[in-house]
């Protein structure tokens, strides 16, 4: 019986740069699992990988025992898996409320989520419903990002860097949401710099260098000597 | 080495074409010969520039226009007018860059397509010129040239079809001055820089390649040479109307398609392309619009399936590039 | 008082340029599309209003009506087919193939109506005037403007106020993220293309029943409906709206002083509207 979401050897290439070297990972139904490395580890390249928008070039990834890889990305999102994209990625033609809608573009039927569920998760979108969605701050406007992800009700989502440029308390104040998010039944695949973030919220923690799973356990088994050298690539002897 | 030898050759080859062959061949390659010249430059232009001009009809007008006063209005020789009209070509088109310049990409295409049209009109205007219905080249003006004697007493024939042998050596020798120009072009520093602004232009500004004015240049000069061409085409044609000097399909369409056929952006394209133009036009003469048909098929064809026509998909095919135009890094930077 | 009666031709002028824009100006704003094809589509709609309307005796607006549906279909299979495979980063092969399109399509319509010109017949209100104030305008010229108001009025309500138009709008945005969210960007420009060329059935309606067509005439039409899109600024209906009044009215002007400036008045002032103004008058977008 496989996971939710289940990925195995996948590799990935730009050109004739290798990006990914047989990831794999595994990910059940309300779990929270963390990617942390550092730049150029991978992490983005296995988020775009997972949700068709980067081209797969070997492995396999299922959903629900469903094979979804090397699918074009609608057909992920329709599938289940939605994503908080780095940089938030917020459509500047649209409101706060448009942009949450067009989270719910391709859903059919009713589902956990919906625009006033969003609104009870982070009540400042519902004040500032009307402005553009690239007017908020920061802060807002990756509150946006992850309820428009979550407007498709996705069995899986995966948020890349969202502590990327906020500050500690606004960093505090979206993952302050996660409990809620999993309650939903939603599991999360999150990539986080942010390392003691990453280790508070995580049931399973992998950490990525160079294209590859170092090393991965419960993050209280994790110890900082082993976490920092899986980081840095730095090994004693 | 080679491929120059087989070049020259052939160029020798088309230099014999006049003393040859007959009249009707002659004045057939001259279109031909001509529409290579307006595709060499609309090559370098869109394929090297990135400046999608729809509106290059524009200069073959001004140009023939120009021409045709120098002989009408002020008695000039038509050669020295043919070269008149490159001049005021090149000096109309610093007001026309100054505005098309402002747009960019397809806003370019239009813009251009636009001052052209307004070109058509004002000249439409002109009535010493014949005004909307145009006007003929006074016959002693071209038939009386001393040159025309001259050959005449070297080849006999008539006069008209002396005036034909001249007009085809100069635009034989057109084109050969364009190929010249645009290989040397093509290779220095600025050739090179051209093509670093086209593939990259944030890494060519960073390495201090001014695009807008190497843009500039190269408008410029291919619209002096687009000048020249429309003096010569109406030397030939002996009679102008702004309808025909300024025709978007015999001026800018067909010289897209042959570019587009043969290989955009390559130096050969534009000859590959003509020959295949003018193979075409012979096959399908008598077909009119199903020619025209089958060339837009082409031309979609083309960008569909092998973008970088026939020429460059010869190239990648084959990996064999007997005309590079990038050439290996210099010994040493030479410092600005 | 012939100063008051030239705008108001030129306005309603610039109505129906503003008809022949508004397609040009939606598949332009979503998928920056330049489709030099779209002028001799709207006279292939002529045809196909006047081919309908000669099989079954319908008057032409009711052909017009049936003819709607077969240009969405032709829109979307030409958008599906064709002009998605090469919308890109380099605006060539985009402009390469609708231009190509233009030559097949004109010659195409040549060889099966030859270059007679033709007139979409639509009986006494051609002729039909009605008196305004101190003008009198031709009720065709003053039905080609409310349609033309109408037009952009349904196609504002779509782009700002239906979920198609988010979708329209989250595409031209951001393609990549738009795929996040499970929209299609394919299928999204095949339903604008489609829905451009409907706007286009309704111009061509109007093109044929004003005055007489041919085969050749769609490129300069196409030129007067960019000058009214470029001058309105890119993604902006209503600009194009006003565009389309820009180059009417310059039009009616230079004709009033000589009927040869007719043109050239319009060209012209498409040239000093983008040399004070290079991204138009109401620029939406910031591309």
């Amino acid at each position: 019986m496989s996971a939710l979401l289940q990925v195995s050897g996948l590799t990935a290439h730009y050109g004739d740069f290798q990006a990914l070297f047989g990831v794999d990972l595994a990910l059940e139904p309300g779990e929270v699992l963390a990617i942390i490395g550092a730049n150029g580890a991978g992490k983005t390249t296995l988020m775009r990988a997972i949700t068709g928008i980067a081209r797969v070039s070997g492995g396999t990834i299922t959903l629900a025992g469903a094979p979804i890889s090397g699918r074009p990305a609608p057909d992920i999102l329709r599938a289940g898996i939605a994503m908080v994209p780095e940089g938030r990625r917020l459509f500047p033609s649209l409101t706060v409320e448009e942009n949450l809608k067009i989270g719910a573009h391709a859903r059919r039927g009713s589902g956990f989520w919906d625009l006033e569920r969003i609104f009870a998760l982070f009540p400042v979108l519902k004040e500032r419903r009307a402005h553009p969605g690239t007017a908020l701050s920061g802060g807002q406007q990756q509150m946006v990002a992850i309820g428009r992800a979550l407007m498709s009700n996705p069995s899986v989502l995966l948020c890349d860097e969202l502590s990327l440029g906020l500050a500690p308390v606004v960093i505090r104040e979206i993952y302050a949401a996660f409990p809620m998010i999993r309650d939903s039944g939603t599991a999360l695949l999150v990539v986080e710099q942010d390392i003691g973030q990453a280790l508070k919220m995580a049931d399973q923690v992998h950490c990525m260098m160079e294209g590859r799973i170092r090393l991965s356990g419960r993050p209280q088994d994790l110890s900082r000597e082993a976490i920092h050298d899986a980081y840095f690539g730095v090994s004693h002897g | 080495m080679r491929i120059f030898l087989i070049f020259l050759a052939f160029a020798l080859a088309l230099a014999l074409v006049p003393i040859l062959g007959s009249r009707a061949l002659v004045q057939d390659l001259f279109t031909v010969l001509c529409l290579l010249v307006l595709a060499l430059n609309w090559n370098l232009l869109a394929g090297f520039a990135g400046l999608v001009s729809v509106g290059q009809q524009a200069f073959v007008g001004i140009g023939a226009y120009a021409m045709f006063a120098c002989v009408i209005l002020l008695g000039l020789n038509p050669i020295l007018g043919m070269l008149v009209g490159g001049l005021v070509a090149m000096a109309l088109s610093v007001p026309v860059a100054f505005f098309a310049f402002r747009l960019h990409g397809a806003y370019f295409a239009i813009g251009t397509w636009a001052v052209a049209d307004i070109a058509r009109l004002s000249f439409s205007q002109w009535k010493a010129l014949g005004g909307g219905t145009g006007t003929a080249l006074p016959k002693e003006a071209v038939q009386e040239m001393a040159v025309i004697q001259i050959l005449r007493d070297l080849f006999g024939g008539s006069k008209a079809a002396a005036v034909d042998m001249l007009t085809y050596w100069l635009a034989l020798a057109l084109v050969l001055a364009v190929l010249a120009a645009s290989w040397i072009f093509l290779r220095s520093r600025l050739g090179l820089g051209l093509q670093a602004v086209r593939d990259n232009p944030v890494a060519a500004r960073a390495v201090g390649v001014d695009p807008t004015r190497l843009k500039a240049l190269v408008f410029l000069l291919t619209a002096f040479v687009t000048g020249i061409c429309g003096g010569l085409l109406f030397i030939q044609i002996g009679r102008i109307s702004p309808d025909a000097a300024f025709s978007l399909l015999d001026w800018t369409a067909f010289v897209i398609f042959i570019v587009v056929i043969g290989g955009i952006g390559t130096l050969p394209g534009p000859i590959i392309g003509v020959l295949v133009f003018y193979g075409l036009e012979r096959a399908l003469a008598d077909y009119g619009t199903l020619y025209l048909i089958l060339l837009g098929l082409i031309g979609i064809a083309i960008m569909l399936f092998a973008r970088r026509g026939l020429w460059g998909s010869f190239i990648q095919r084959t990996g064999f590039d007997p005309l590079p135009l990038g050439h290996r890094a210099p010994a040493r930077a030479t410092p600005e | 008082m012939i100063w008051l009666d030239t705008l108001v031709q030129g306005l309603l002028l610039g109505g129906l340029y503003a008809l022949f824009a508004a397609g040009l100006s939606l598949v332009f704003g979503i998928m920056r599309l330049v489709n030099l094809a779209h002028g001799d589509l709207i006279v292939l709609g002529a045809y196909l209003i006047l081919g309908i309307g000669t099989a079954t005796g319908l008057n032409p607006f009711l052909a017009a009506l049936l003819a709607l549906p077969v240009m969405f279909a032709l829109g979307m299979a030409l958008q599906a087919g064709l002009l998605n495979r090469v919308l890109g980063e380099d605006i060539l092969p985009p402009l390469l193939v609708t231009f190509g399109l233009s030559v097949v399509i004109q010659n195409g319509l040549l060889t099966a109506f030859s270059a007679d010109s033709r007139k979409l017949p639509l009986g006494p209100v051609e002729a039909a005037s009605v008196p305004l104030g101190p003008v009198t305008i031709g009720t065709m010229p003053l039905l080609t403007f409310g349609s033309a108001i109408l037009v952009i009025l349904a196609l504002n309500w779509l782009f700002y106020r239906t979920a198609l138009g988010r979708a329209f709008r989250a595409t031209s945005d951001d393609p990549v993220t738009a795929q996040l969210m499970g929209i299609r960007p394919q299928r999204i420009f095949a339903v604008a293309t489609g829905i451009a060329l409907v706007v286009a059935t309704i111009a061509a309606l109007y093109l044929g029943a004003r005055a007489n067509f041919d085969p050749s005439i769609g490129p300069a039409r196409l030129l007067y409906a960019f000058e009214a899109v470029i001058i309105g600024g890119l993604g902006s209906l209503w600009g194009t709206l006003a565009g389309g009044l820009v180059i009417g009215v310059a039009q009616a002007f230079g004709a009033a002083l000589n009927p040869e400036w007719q043109i050239l008045a319009g060209h012209i002032a498409f040239v000093l509207v983008l040399l004070l103004r290079p991204r138009g008058l109401f620029p939406r977008a910031l591309d």
